[in-house]
């Protein structure tokens, strides 16, 4: 069983690549489930093709404990057999949702969810490793692989180059390691460029490139991965890509983070950002 | 200056006058007020409001997860229970353990701040293995958490390889550990979680060939008494067993004038070749369902949960055992079972038909309602506030198995101010629970006999043990005296105050 942890800034398609992804190891035959990490519990509506599932934390707040869910109120089955949960967590403000994913990785683990048939267990992380909740997925004995969604443009990198950071933390003493950056296309200027070289410089590697195409848009809007809803279409072949290389993958890493200037820099020379003189 | 008693001392004239002072200030509601909540708290009508109660506990009959993990880990050779998190929840496994064993009892706390709270708690966890290794010279740390580090999401297992990677304590130094979240579960969970720990990191690449013995694992059984009347049993059945945890020593120590920070425990070696044994007994299921779990899958051998509490369980609990190990039963603990049966029949009339309420854990409340049956007691309130929906079931299940059951209820997750209403709408003759239900004998008049955990305000009594036969007529005793005290009671200046019980 692989365990695979997917980070990356807020809103840079995460939770889509992850379902299509998913969707495409599922249609080639893997035993596949996905784990949502994230108090909006958006991971797994493409693949149950319904709104957000009831989320562990949800279940929990209903019976009054964690202690009295079952784990079939938590854990269903979407698209091609796909196990889906969601940690879920508190409304906005208040609580503390990072806590909120230790407690439900750890329901989950306890009652058995992950069995021994799954080939690879995928986790949905919000945004960016910013508590030790947040970091449950990538604890020793959980996920050793990460993968960091991006795209060209400059804070989706910032936040891969500070996700790294994180990563390295956990992997000095660990074993967890980066397996790539997945560029998910914003079709900023010379965004693949950029983002191979980033990559090269967090010493991995890009791991695809996934163009952007209204079809996810459409898909989504259907509550359905692009693999689900247009199979034939060439998006879907790009997300199957995706799968294999994953699957396929040898090149993990402990990321080695660039300094705040070494970015800058990076961003310059490739002529997307001008120097301050000039600006002046 | 006269010392004067403290039994006394607020009864006096100075401090009565001082009382009555102090109510100018306090505006206290009028005494008749006062009286007219009070009888109000004894109606059916404040008893359903009770049960209706969702958002506050009061007195529940439970401790928190790292007191049974710091408790397991005491029970082992030459082990420093480890608390990754603030101090004041160490001070209170402490002294909550010093009360009621009125032993010495140490444990670190990695006296996580604020700052730790925003950091992360690595740093604590470094200094404090590091300073435990150099001043305490453990030979095993067992590392426990608070709430502190559990809601900030401390990563035991990365800091600990962190703290023998950077030098900071020894790389064979064997340093298990447990997340003891104090918010979900009780001691009972904080116990397994750490017994399983430490039978993880003991049993790491210890598996060789059967050596012919059996485990025992208590469970959080506080009961000193219980760790020498197993190893006796035992040793009467011909029967090496490694008892797991065995804090017999650590909290029972002999007084010879000098204080040992590690007076006892399972020795490592037994403790690491008992992943090599024919079979692993527990003696709680409550506190066990984890690690007997982890003992099937890590080891393959047999485990049982068989709690010899009253006749038909430690009837069952040696014939389980002979069957496992292909020893018979001798004739010595056949005669043991044969003065407590006969023990019983003596004392059947004084406790037949009388009715018991018992709060406490799950294992020994199952224990206790099956020896008030044996005795033709009825348990009826039966409040198990860490009790979860399998203990009910099971409970359920040995009410049904009895005449003597038909009147019990079970109430899992409530806690002694739910029992107090039952005691005043429904009251019954005896109440079993542990040191705190004194206050519902104050308010009830119910009498109570102190079985449990914690017991601070009555002395050995968990040095006498309450399981196997002999712990049965210990038992026995208990409650058949504590009705005669009542009857003598009762009957105080009349015809029936009897010199012949």
């Amino acid at each position: 069983m692989r365990q695979i942890a997917i980070y990356g800034k807020g809103g840079i398609g995460k939770s889509t690549t992850t379902q299509n992804l998913v969707a495409a190891l599922a249609e080639a035959g893997h035993k596949c489930m996905i784990i949502g990490c994230d108090p909006k519990a958006d991971s797994t509506r493409l693949i149950l093709n319904r709104k957000a599932q009831n989320t562990v934390m949800d279940m929990a707040r209903e019976k009054g404990t964690v202690e009295d869910l079952e784990l079939d109120d938590v854990l269903l089955r979407g698209f091609k057999g796909i196990k889906c949960a969601e940690s879920g967590g508190p409304e906005p403000g208040v609580g503390c949702a990072g806590r909120g994913v230790i407690t439900a990785i750890n329901f989950l683990e306890e009652n058995g969810a992950y069995g021994d048939d799954t080939d690879f267990v995928f986790y949905d992380v919000l945004g960016d490793v910013v508590c030790g909740g947040f970091a449950m997925p990538i604890r020793e004995g959980k996920a050793k692989e990460i993968y960091i969604v991006t795209s060209g443009e400059m804070m989706a990198m910032y936040a891969a180059n500070n996700i790294s950071r994180g990563v390295l933390k956990y992997a000095q003493s660990g074993g967890v390691r980066l397996g790539g950056l997945i560029c998910n296309s914003r079709e900023t200027d010379k965004e693949f460029e950029l983002i191979s070289e980033l990559a090269a410089k967090l010493g991995t590697q890009m791991i695809h490139f996934v163009p952007r195409d209204n079809e996810v848009q459409r898909a989504e809007l259907r509550r359905k991965t692009v693999i689900e809803y247009a199979p034939e279409h060439k998006q879907a072949d790009e997300y199957r890509t995706l799968a294999k290389k994953i699957a396929d993958n040898k090149n993990f890493v402990v990321p080695t983070p660039i300094t705040m200037d070494e970015l800058e820099k990076l961003l310059m020379d490739y002529g997307i950002m001008e120097k301050e003189e000039a600006v002046a | 200056m006269k010392i004067r008693d403290h039994s006394e001392l607020f009864k006096q004239q100075d401090y009565q006058e001082q009382f009555e002072r102090k109510k100018e200030f306090e505006n206290p509601w009028p005494a008749e007020k006062v009286k007219e909540i009070s009888d109000w708290t004894r109606t059916e009508e404040y008893k359903e409001l009770n049960f209706k109660r969702e958002n506050i506990k009061i007195n529940p009959a439970k401790a928190c997860q790292p007191l049974g993990a710091v408790f397991c880990a005491s029970g082992f050779e030459g082990t420093m229970p480890f608390v990754q998190g603030a101090q004041g929840c160490v001070a209170y496994f402490r002294s909550h353990l010093s009360r009621h064993f009125k032993e010495p009892f140490a444990a670190i706390s990695t006296s996580m701040t604020e700052d730790a709270a925003v950091f992360g708690g690595l740093n604590n966890m470094l200094e404090g293995l590091e300073n435990t290794h150099a001043l305490y010279k453990p030979k095993m740390i067992a590392v426990s958490t608070t709430c502190m580090a559990e809601v900030i999401g401390d990563d035991l297992n990365s800091y600990i390889k962190t703290a023998k990677e950077k030098g900071v304590v020894p790389q064979d130094l064997l340093i298990p550990f447990a997340n003891t979240p104090s918010f979900v579960g009780s001691h009972i969970v904080g116990y397994d979680n750490m017994m399983k720990g430490i039978l993880k990191a003991l049993w790491a690449g210890k598996k060789g060939e059967p050596n012919g013995k059996i485990n025992i694992i208590p469970g959080f059984d506080t009961y000193t008494g219980n760790y020498h009347e197993i190893k006796r049993l035992m040793s009467l059945m011909g029967i090496e067993a490694t008892v797991l945890a065995d804090v017999s020593d650590t909290f029972d120590s002999p007084n010879t004038g000098e204080y040992k920070l590690y007076p006892g425990g399972t020795p490592l070696h037994d403790a690491q070749d008992a992943v090599n044994a024919i079979g692993t007994v527990a003696l709680q299921k409550y506190s066990t369902v984890k690690t007997m779990d982890h003992i099937q899958k890590e080891s393959g051998q047999r485990t049982l949960t068989l709690s010899p509490i009253g006749i038909k369980n430690t009837d069952a609990f040696f014939a389980e055992l002979s069957k496992l190990t292909g020893k018979p039963v001798p004739a010595a603990i056949e005669a043991e079972r044969g003065r407590v049966v006969d023990a019983m029949v003596d004392s059947h009339p004084y406790v037949h038909g009388k009715r018991f309420a018992l709060v406490g854990d799950p294992d020994i409340l199952l224990g206790m309602m099956s020896l008030i049956m044996e005795m033709g007691g009825e348990p009826v309130h039966i409040v198990c506030t860490n009790g979860d929906k399998h203990f009910e079931a099971e409970a359920n299940e040995l009410l049904a198995s009895s005449p003597f059951g038909a009147n019990g209820k079970v109430y899992i997750g409530k806690d002694m101010w739910h029992l107090r209403s039952l005691l005043f709408t429904d009251p019954v003759d005896i109440l079993i629970g542990n040191s705190y239900a004194k206050f519902l004998t104050q308010d009830t008049g119910t009498p109570l006999v102190r079985i449990g955990f914690p017991l601070f305000d009555r002395h050995h009594l968990h040095r006498q043990p309450i399981i196997g036969y002999q712990g049965a007529l210990n038992l026995v005793t208990m409650l058949v005296n504590t009705t005669l005290d009542e009857l003598d009671r009762k009957t105080e200046g009349s015809a029936s105050f009897d010199v012949i019980r």
